[in-house]
């Protein structure tokens, strides 16, 4: 199978700043949204996250969902959960997503089922996460199932990411974890949403002596915040994401409050594009995607490289 | 241990509609240790059941018996001279016990007074903790003594996840197993073990392949 390498991993290879955005599917059979979605956006994003039933909430699947950003001209990274499928289904879905033009997935744990609107459900975490991204590079450097035993054509060829939380704790570990994913084969790696600056830049800093930032792409996870209220919500209820007073303070004295959101957002992103070893950036407008391109726009991103293909 | 606590008394009532002579069976093995289903809780259910059933206009005959272990023949053997005009039995034994007086009483129903929770121990007087996910192959040496596969919600062999905060998991009230997996590496100085990616669990040594089964040979006595 001829070598096929999707847009984000030409785009990183270039040395290009990456920008990508979340869309989050409808808890409905209804891809119009994300295909409107895809057209309004892809001008100002290089690729397109799909969540994978995000919170332990039944949405449309994120390799569904991939498939209509195919379809509106996107280039989509889909998400893929250890908690809702065992080595089998996970596999299955890999070829399947595969077989349908997706390059790009990002492999997580995933959210508890406690959270969800099944909390009854049963868990699977047959695999785990960096069980997960040996398993996808096994597919496509050695040319195995998890068994071992061999795809005698036409394996997947996924641009394989990973997740790192550098908020969550114990703090010294996550670096570690971080290179325990990259030696699994974890290429490009997403962070989770950045407010702590200080401690998102100790994490680089660890990183990059470690010379992680030469083997993944890392990119700098920013979430717009729309209101002072949701920034003490997220203070308060959401483990492992840790917003500093000094934002709730600055919404709260704010006249327009989502517009100061989305001021804290672009001075947040020009801040990481300053960092060494940050080789992109992933606006997470959850429920807000509307405001990316004003976003991309302010942080002086545009206009987003075309991608050149060998 | 196996920790078992007793079933909603209203949910036993209901099972026993329609029955007036009941026999029930304590346990005086592991449900004996955390306190709910050894003699003295056996006698306490009978005495409620039976008030209750009284103040229902519907009396209920109850005799009690307590054994060593319901999940021996030996034992529950002792109880085949009971049964005559009972309606059923109300076993206080774990799942284990429940199930061998069904398999050695053909004639006669048996019901379960507990749910039975998981093999743990007891924390502090009143408050029991699991310990052991019974998964058939134990990791407990390259863990440093903690086990993940129960102690961590999502089971994770290379934990932990995003959602550790403050040595907390994000499912309340749990502690962060793999932070107590880190600690413990750390105060031994063996933090370097945790950077090995751990291969994934043969989970057919678990449950997924109906009951399971442990043979010795050795100390077969018809060999």
């Amino acid at each position: 199978m001829a070598e096929e390498k999707g847009k984000l991993q030409n785009l990183f290879e270039q040395g290009e700043f990456v920008v990508t955005c979340e869309i989050g599917p409808p808890k409905s059979a209804a891809g119009d949204g994300i295909r409107r979605h895809t057209e309004h956006l892809k001008p100002y994003a290089d690729a397109m996250n799909l969540t994978d039933n995000q919170t332990a909430i039944v949405r449309l699947s994120s390799i569904g969902a991939g498939v209509h950003v195919l379809a509106a001209g996107g280039e989509p990274i889909i998400q893929m959960t250890c908690r809702d499928r065992n080595r089998i289904a996970l596999q299955s879905d890999l070829l399947g997503a595969y077989s349908l033009g997706v390059r790009n997935v990002l492999c997580l744990s995933g959210d508890h089922q406690t959270f969800g609107n099944h909390p009854g459900a049963k868990n699977v975490y047959d695999l785990d996460s960096i069980q997960l991204i040996k398993s996808v590079k096994d597919m496509r450097e050695e040319k195995i199932f998890h068994s071992g035993e061999a795809i005698k054509r036409d394996e997947p060829r996924f641009f394989i990411g990973a997740v790192a939380n550098p908020f969550a704790d114990p703090f010294e570990f996550r670096v570690l974890r971080l290179e325990k994913k990259i030696r699994a084969g974890a290429q490009f790696i997403q962070t989770q949403c950045i407010f702590d600056m200080e401690r998102f830049e100790a994490f680089m800093e660890l990183s990059r002596k470690r010379g992680l930032h030469e083997q993944a792409y890392i990119m700098a996870g920013v979430m717009p915040i729309k209101s002072a209220k949701a920034a003490r919500y997220m203070q308060k209820n959401v483990s492992g994401m840790l917003v500093p007073d000094w934002i709730v303070e600055r919404l709260t004295k704010a006249e327009d409050q989502a517009a100061e959101g989305v001021q804290i957002c672009i001075e947040q992103i020009k801040h990481l594009h300053s960092i060494p070893g940050v080789r992109g950036v992933h606006i997470m407008a959850v429920a807000w995607e509307e405001i990316v391109p004003e976003i991309v726009k302010g942080a002086g991103l545009l206009p987003r490289p075309q991608e050149r293909r060998n | 241990m196996i920790v078992a606590e007793a079933k909603p008394l209203e949910e036993i009532l209901e099972s026993l509609n329609g029955m007036s002579r009941i026999l029930i069976v304590g346990c005086g093995g592991c449900v004996s240790v955390c306190l709910a289903g050894g003699e003295k809780e056996t006698g306490i259910l009978a005495s409620a059941l039976r008030m209750k059933r009284e103040l229902a206009g519907e009396p209920l005959q109850t005799a009690e018996e307590t054994l060593t272990r319901q999940c021996d023949p030996e034992y529950v053997q002792q109880l085949a001279k009971k049964l005559e005009g009972i309606d059923c039995i109300l076993s206080l034994a774990c799942g284990v016990g429940v199930q061998f007086l069904a398999e050695h009483f053909p004639q006669t129903w048996v019901l379960p007074a507990l749910n039975t929770k998981f093999a743990g121990a007891t924390l502090e007087h009143g408050l029991w903790e699991e310990r052991c996910g019974l998964c058939g192959e134990c990791v407990l040496g390259q863990t440093g003594g903690v086990c993940p596969v129960i102690r961590c919600a999502k089971s994770l062999l290379n934990g932990p996840c995003g959602g550790s905060q403050n040595g907390k998991c994000e499912v309340k009230p749990n502690e962060c197993a793999w932070q107590l997996i880190y600690n413990r590496m750390s105060q031994l100085g063996r933090l370097e073990r945790l950077m090995d990616v751990a291969e994934a669990k043969d989970w057919s040594k678990s449950r997924d392949g109906g009951p399971r089964r442990v043979v010795r040979e050795d100390v077969k006595l018809d060999g």
